[in-house]
């Protein structure tokens, strides 16, 4: 940011102040994640550097953390259980999601301010209420301490996402396109794949990439939901934490920060292909 | 040719018999068996899950919970129940029986002491209740550390010790509800073990024991989870912990951890088994629970972990520690050194006043 | 004039005119936006407002009474609850008791009137016992002669209160008040007062919490808006990263960091500012809540803020300057008013979200740091009042869909922006 020249020594001070409590911040968001990765390679079973960690001696650090992940029946369990209930509710709230955003954002939609409030309500609503419903009202299905139950549930939580970014993606879509290709005697099914879908695909992965982060990273309800045996990486890092912290959490922790990144940078990647093809930034 | 035939008839028969006892094993059953989880659960899976599998046929599904009726009432009322037996505290125990969670039993179908003695006579009174049958005898302790600097001088011995912050400072950590934190407040307070329930019976008891927990109230952190404390103990997060004296045992002798157990004062409890009602494996259930009551494994499951059997004839058979070959006797709640000064968790006051004490203790937490 | 006449009603080729046409294409498309939608909030419908409407009805619906104990109630109806009951009421109850016991649903009985007076399970599961050998009435003296609390009509208003099909017991529970023995709406004794204490920390940790997002996001926001986009991009992973990574992740770090012996104590030690006795408490109180909840949802303040900062030139602040204002007020007069659409956007949506949060208040509170949520899940998986966890989430939700309702006037639902 270059400072404009007609601006004194005070502001020079003010804007070295501004630079240096942006950096503190940055740093409050940032340093938590970073400090627990050396942390998880920490060859004893405690929660600080010790000084030989400090000392970059090899010894001090070790993959053990990682072993434990490994042999452990339960981590593994949960891991295979967050994959499942993630992949089939991320599915079927994209899948719901993006044809009721391609009705929401037709201009006749009618009821339409009333109706979106109740798809985003699972987003507004407090989790632990919902939850609450939840287990009552599942339980009575006999749908509690079942995968399907919990994939219901978490396809209820993600559907927003996949509603509102689909939507989005829609405002700025042209609608002479479709009726040009209806037009040209274009079935609707080949204007969809042909024309809409191309171009609200980014919104699409985003929105599912919404749900899935939303069903993988959620907790509540599967506590509420979930027996032992449908317990998700989420619910077990939380029985972790309560019961017996050891640095297995952290290493697990360190291996769902990767995941984020990953899932970081696909979104971005998505981001830019999005403006590139609108023609909204240089890219 | 015909002998042949008959040779290969035989055989075809033998062979379909054959299919049929095999086939057994996959008809036999599964139930599903709810307990406290960790060291207690590995305690209950090798000292009875394994064998009734292994005499049976039969698989157990151990599940763990972390106490309370929440999950039960929720399967009772949707009739749908998928957990068939559990492992309840006293009080739960009761409550579930009150609530009509759990079926009602008949005691006199547990197996009999080898001496012929039936069962309703061999179990220690208050062992068995209406709708469950005791598994253990377990205790709560104070706990602490000894080679925390704090106790560099002088070591704590008594209960007054912990709700002394003058000669101890430092974090203390008890379990978050207001049972056992009470009976402590008013033994502190000078009040004796066997006036203690009538005390609490009374507002002014109540009052005092709160205003007892008062003077230590900045100085504690509150732990949910069994497995806590002695991680408490461990990070250092607290100088003394109430405590399961089965998990400190294990920290103790397995983990090698400078732990040590003040038994004056220690709150003894038992562990429940009950059958969910509404369960379809009623028959295994109860199949399971006539294999666990029988006084050579009812002192088995101390092998495993300090906590003792609830059957008199299952005392004397109470030997060493399956790993590492402890005598378990000292370690047990029941031993005549630890009982001198040990209080009976009385359920039938919490049954009654959980209610309205667990409210005024939760309004008192968060001021 | 037929001519005009014709031109402005307009008529297509089939003779059909061109109004009803229109209006029959307009049913046909809102027709097919509307079955487009169909699906999903069908699907809404019966997984997830059906459920919360029916957790909602519980915190008024009151069956167990009424339905156990049928005649007693109807004989206290009439009970102007000045004196005891009649004799009527006490054979009532008498039979009943007896019946319940013997069908083995007094327990049930007696623990939903314990919920609302202590001691009621035991009085009621002792006089059931004791009530066998009393055959005949009066059952009045039979029953004071058992247990003295039958002669206090505290008692019995409990059972009439508690006998109610519906009832608001749980509401007035839920901010600290009760009925008294004669129906009044009174406050609850000091000790048993809680809730109030709770939604008044829920609201001013929600308070804190945004105030310190707004505080910290408002100049990293700026930053971010003013720096080259190439720049920009590259500190916007510091924001969207923590967004991104798992929440129980985030609140394990800060377990580790703020512990007694955690990294932070550690440091403040070896530099030599703390003793080793004088370790800083920073979690399982309100503190490790206060800067847990800043942490995980500063994110939600900034990106709200960035997009409206994106959109405000810098021209006008250059304009203000070379007119003789100041830099700082240029800044305050001209630039701040500009970015109070993402003040407010970016402050609802981090009030909204620690209203009702529960995780991290759970995990590194301690006993002082427990907000609203915390209580209703006690509720629901401790003491098993199932009526008071939904009182107290039918009060939440009301107050979160207000604010819902503030934030859609004030930004619109439909500019909501993810990520």
């Amino acid at each position: 940011m270059a400072l404009p020249p007609y601006i004194g020594p005070l502001g020079h001070a003010w804007h070295y102040l501004f630079l240096t409590i942006c950096a503190a911040v940055f740093l409050f968001l940032i340093a938590p994640i970073l400090v627990i990765v050396p942390l998880s390679f920490n060859a004893e079973p405690y929660f600080t550097f010790s000084q030989d960690m400090l000392a970059l001696k090899p010894d001090a650090y070790s993959l053990r953390w990682y072993q434990d992940i490994i042999d452990n029946r339960q981590w593994l369990q949960s891991a295979k259980n967050s994959i499942i209930i993630a992949v089939f509710a991320t599915s079927l709230a994209t899948i719901l999601g993006t044809v009721a955003a391609l009705g929401l954002s037709r201009s006749y939609m009618p009821f339409r301010r009333v109706t979106m409030a109740v798809l985003i309500s699972p987003m507004i609503v407090p989790i632990i209420i919902s939850a609450a419903g939840m287990f009552f009202f599942y339980s009575k299905l006999g749908l509690a301490q079942t995968l399907p139950g919990l994939i219901l549930a978490h396809t209820a939580l993600g559907t927003p996402f996949v509603v509102i970014t689909v939507t989005a993606t829609l405002v700025g879509f042209d609608q002479t396109l479709v009726r040009a290709a209806a037009g040209l005697g274009a079935p609707p099914s080949r204007t969809f794949f042909k024309i809409t879908m191309p171009l609200i695909l980014p919104g699409v992965i985003s929105g599912g990439l919404f749900a899935f982060i939303t069903s993988f990273d959620e907790v509540v309800v599967v506590f509420f939901l979930a027996g032992f045996e449908q317990r998700t990486i989420p619910r077990q890092m939380w029985a972790g934490i309560r019961e017996q912290i050891s640095p297995t959490i952290l290493a697990v922790a360190t291996l769902l920060v990767f995941f984020s990144i990953m899932l970081l940078t696909a979104i971005e990647l998505l981001r830019r292909r999005n403006e590139r093809m609108r023609g909204l930034s240089p890219g | 040719m015909k002998p042949m035939f008959k040779v290969s008839a035989v055989a075809a028969i033998g062979a379909a018999a054959l299919g049929l006892a095999t086939a057994t094993p996959a008809l036999a059953g599964e139930i599903t068996v709810v307990s406290w989880g960790g060291a207690y659960t590995q305690s209950q899976i090798k000292a009875y899950h394994r064998p009734w599998e292994k005499l049976t046929g039969n698989t157990v599904n151990s599940e763990d919970y972390s106490g309370g009726l929440a999950e039960i009432r929720a399967q009772v009322e949707a009739g749908n129940v998928t957990w068939d037996v559990i492992d309840f505290e006293t009080r739960d125990a009761v409550r579930a029986c009150d609530e009509g969670l759990v079926v009602p039993l008949d005691h006199s179908i547990w197996p009999p002491a080898p001496d012929g003695t039936p069962a309703t006579e061999d179990f220690i009174e208050g062992t068995l209740i209406d709708c469950a049958v005791a598994s253990i005898v377990w205790s709560t302790i104070i706990a602490y550390d000894e080679t925390n600097p704090v106790f560099k001088d002088e070591k704590p011995t008594t209960i007054l010790d912990f709700f002394d912050t003058k000669k101890f400072p430092g974090r203390r950590a008890l379990r978050k509800v207001p049972a056992l934190n009470l009976e402590w407040a008013l033994m502190a307070d000078g009040v004796p073990n066997d006036k203690i329930y009538e005390t609490l019976s009374t507002p002014e008891g109540v009052d005092r024991a709160f205003a007892k927990l008062d003077t230590i109230k900045d100085d504690v952190l509150w732990w949910e989870a069994g497995a806590q404390p002695p991680q408490m103990l461990a990070d250092g997060e607290a100088i003394m912990v109430s405590a399961y004296n089965g998990r400190i045992f294990n920290a103790q002798n397995l983990e090698n951890k400078p732990f040590v157990i003040i038994w004056d004062g220690q709150i003894w409890d038992l562990d429940f088994y009950g059958i969910v009602k509404g369960t379809k494996k009623l028959d295994l259930a109860l199949d399971y629970l006539k294999f666990v009551t029988d006084t050579q494994r009812n002192a088995d499951q101390a092998k495993y972990i300090s906590y003792g059997p609830v059957r008199k004839s299952s005392m004397a058979l109470v030997s060493t520690h399956a790993e590492t070959g402890i005598d378990m006797k000292p370690h047990m709640p029941t031993a005549p050194e630890n009982f001198k000064n040990a209080l009976f968790n009385s359920f039938e006051f919490w049954a009654d006043h959980s209610d309205e004490l667990n409210e005024r203790f939760n309004a008192w937490l968060a001021k | 004039m037929a001519i005009a006449d014709a031109t402005v009603q307009g008529i297509t080729v089939d003779g059909v005119p061109l109004k009803d046409k229109l209006r029959r294409a307009t049913r046909t498309s809102r027709v097919r936006a509307f079955l487009l939608v169909t699906p999903l909030l069908l699907f809404i419908t019966v997984s997830f407002v059906l459920p919360i409407a029916d957790m909602l009805f519980r915190s008024v619906d009151n069956p167990r009474i009424s339905s156990l104990l049928p005649e007693t109630v109807a004989a206290l109806e009439q009970w102007d609850g000045k004196k005891l009951p009649d004799e009527a009421a006490f054979a009532a109850l008498a039979k009943e008791l007896k019946l319940r016991r013997e069908d083995r649903n007094l327990g049930k009985a007696a623990t939903r009137l314990n919920y609302e007076r202590g001691g009621m399970r035991s009085l009621i599961t002792k006089s059931a016992r004791k009530l066998k050998r009393v055959e005949r009435g009066p059952y009045k003296e039979a029953m004071v002669e058992i247990d003295e609390k039958w002669g206090q009509r505290e008692t019995w208003a409990a059972i009439k209160l508690i006998g109610k099909r519906y009832t608001l017991v749980h509401y007035l529970a839920g901010v600290d008040r009760r009925f008294d023995a004669d129906g009044n709406v009174v406050t609850q004794p000091e000790v048993r007062r809680i809730y109030i204490t709770i939604w008044g920390r829920t609201l001013w940790v929600s308070l804190l919490v945004t105030a310190f997002c707004l505080l910290l996001g408002y100049p990293i926001a700026y930053l971010l808006a003013t720096l080259p986009l190439r720049q920009s991009n590259l500190l916007m992973i510091m924001v969207l990263l923590p967004f991104w990574t798992s929440l129980l992740v985030r609140t394990t770090t800060w377990i580790v960091l703020l512990q007694s012996n955690g990294v932070i104590n550690d440091i403040l030690v070896w530099v030599g500012i703390l003793s080793d006795e004088g370790r800083i408490r920073m979690i399982y109180n309100m503190t490790g809540t206060l800067i847990a909840m800043t942490q995980i949802l500063l994110p939600f303040m900034v990106l709200p803020l960035y997009s409206v900062m994106k959109t405000i030139s810098p021209s006008s602040m250059r304009a203000a300057q070379s007119l003789g204002a100041n830099p700082f007020t240029a800044f305050v007069r001209i630039y701040m008013p500009q970015t109070v659409p993402g003040v407010g956007a970016g402050s609802l949506l981090v009030f909204i979200v620690s209203v009702g949060y529960y995780i991290t208040p759970a995990l590194v509170g301690g006993s002082t740091g427990q907000l609203i949520s915390n209580f209703i899940a006690y509720h629901m998986k401790s003491s098993l009042n199932w009526g008071l966890a939904a009182a107290l989430g039918a009060i939440l939700l009301a107050g979160v869909l207000a604010i819902y309702w503030l934030y859609d006037r004030v930004v619109g639902i439909d500019n909501m922006k993810l990520g």
